[in-house]
């Protein structure tokens, strides 16, 4: 059994990707003041990531999870699910 | 759609939201179900083992008919260190009396969904519902983009995040201690190596969770449960971990694999999906006022979920959570009363069941869970004391009660073992 990138992990799933309507809009100015960004830890699709010392962030390859909605106490984001029929589709769940 | 007024508006095809469907449509109601996934299922994800018992009493031996995996007569918890593991492995044809079975969301809540479609309830899939529509401080129906749809009743069946009623200014944001993250993949193997590798016969199935090593003494755990022809395995870790730890959920999740207790289990296996959830783990301290007048809130989005360390249970109480609820919308019809007042019937159901006195009794049990020495310290502390037991490398042997006695005092003397034995018991 092989480790796999977050890449490789996410390429197992079905996305239908809701092109150029994110659902999870980041407000990167307020990002920047914070300090444990603890989203980057704790999205296990591993969307947010630090990249000259900025968040960057990609809606495709969500999993609809909600953990970053909850673990930013800076209510930088605005979270909602994708629209009906787009975003991750479990096959087994 | 707008002219059209339902007995009661269902909101997510889960368990609790299929279920309420299900017993309001078999009562004669007029229901209507939206699932923003393609099917009911698509966007459903669990450990996952179901607790048979409440399912069972709606539709009886459903194991019969439904599309579970696998019925557990296993049960294992292993205290896992870096280079050990300790199992407590119980195996019982007791369990039979009353079963839990291994599931995939995909494949169950569709067809949970088609027993409420069968029943007569309408389902519409595929339908984001963006908020609940009040009138007067009443709940009369919801808005999915332009339409507006009205009922008598609506049902929150929308899961862990609750969006829904937060935007109706019914309850507040989830706290971080208060959710766990859970990761998860989908191992493909040959039914008949799962079996050989966890001593299974044809339809009985293992479930094993992890203490330890896998979150790093993070709080949280590892799962493990054998499908037909799967496995699946992942970790869960309180979201509130993350704002100081150096480690991520993504990387702990293959590191976890690459355990030396894990690795042989999975061995030639493909990953055939990886999936994320939250799972609401605080108990009686996060859950919202359930009723108000014309909105029920049932199943995650309650927050019944239990987490004892040793089992984790969410299904079996969303179940009866919307079977309550219906009791209460069927009840409501009658009196044609859907004020809060009139829709009381389901906290009492609820009060009177075993989701709301299991969560009374283990009410305790977030709080004993923060404990870091349970993660971190204690796994350590087994691997010592088993791991010597059985060792033998010539040096002269301690007697087992100095050894123990020794091995305790390390880890912080047996004071504080005791201390938080006793807590553990008395939450549990």
């Amino acid at each position: 059994m092989k480790y796999l990138s977050i890449e490789e992990r996410l390429g197992t799933t079905k996305f239908i990707v809701d092109e150029g309507m994110p659902h999870i809009i980041v407000d990167k100015t307020i990002c920047a003041t914070c300090q444990e960004k603890p989203c980057l830890r704790a999205c296990p699709a591993g969307l947010y990531q630090l990249q000259d010392n900025e968040i960057r962030f990609d809606y495709a390859g969500c999993l609809e999870c909600g953990t970053c909605r909850v673990v930013c106490l800076k209510k930088a984001l605005k979270w909602d699910y994708p629209r009906g029929t787009f975003g991750v589709e479990f096959r087994y769940g | 759609m707008s002219e059209e007024r339902f007995d009661a508006i269902v909101v997510g095809a889960g368990p609790a939201g299929s279920v309420a469907a299900y017993c309001m449509a078999k009562a004669g109601l007029e229901v209507l179900l939206i699932e923003r996934g393609n099917t009911p299922g698509a966007k459903n994800m669990t450990g996952g083992r179901l607790y048979g018992h409440s399912l069972h009493k709606i539709i009886p031996n459903f194991w019969e008919e439904a599309p579970i995996e696998r019925k557990v007569l296993r049960e294992t918890v292993t205290f896992m260190t870096k280079e050990s593991e300790v199992s407590l492995d119980v195996k019982s044809e007791k369990w039979n009396d009353a079963p839990s079975f291994t599931v995939l969301r995909s494949e169950f809540d569709a067809w949970l969904a088609g027993k409420a479609e069968e029943a007569g309830a309408m389902v519409a899939a595929g339908v984001r519902v963006d908020e609940l529509i009040k009138e007067n401080g009443k709940v009369i129906g919801v808005r999915c983009d332009e339409d507006e749809m009205q009922a008598n009743v609506v049902i929150a069946a929308d899961g862990v995040n609750p969006l829904l009623a937060q935007r109706a200014g019914i309850r507040s944001e989830l706290l971080p201690k208060h959710v766990a993250t859970g990761a998860k993949e989908v191992i493909e193997l040959p039914k008949q190596v799962i079996e050989d590798r966890f001593n299974l016969t044809e339809d009985t199935g293992a479930a094993q969770l992890f203490v330890g090593e896998c979150t790093r003494g993070l709080q949280g755990g590892g799962f493990l449960y054998t499908n037909k022809n799967s496995i699946s395995l992942g970790l869960v870790i309180t979201a509130e971990e993350f704002a100081h730890s150096q480690y991520s959920i993504v990387d702990l999740m293959e590191e976890f694999k690459m355990h030396p207790a894990i690795r042989p289990l999975i061995e030639g296996g493909k990953v055939v999906e990886y999936s994320g959830h939250l799972v609401p783990e605080g108990g009686l301290g996060m859950m919202p006022p359930l009723v108000h007048d014309g909105l029920l809130i049932v199943g995650d989005a309650a927050g019944l979920v239990l987490n004892t360390g040793y089992m984790v249970r969410g299904m079996d109480l969303a179940i009866a959570s919307g079977e309550a609820a219906a009791k209460a919308v069927i009840a409501a019809k009658e009196a044609e009363d859907y004020s809060k007042q009139g829709l009381s019937l389901y906290q009492k159901e609820l009060d009177n069941s075993f989701v709301m006195q299991d969560l009374k009794t283990y009410s305790k049990a977030p709080a004993f869970m923060e404990n870091k020495r349970i993660f971190g310290l204690y796994p350590s502390l087994v691997e010592d004391m088993m791991v010597n037991l059985f060792k033998v490398d010539g040096v002269p042997a301690k007697p087992l009660l100095k050894e123990a006695v020794g091995t305790i005092k390390h880890y912080g003397g047996l004071m504080q073992l005791a201390r938080d034995a006793w807590k553990g018991v008395s939450s549990l």
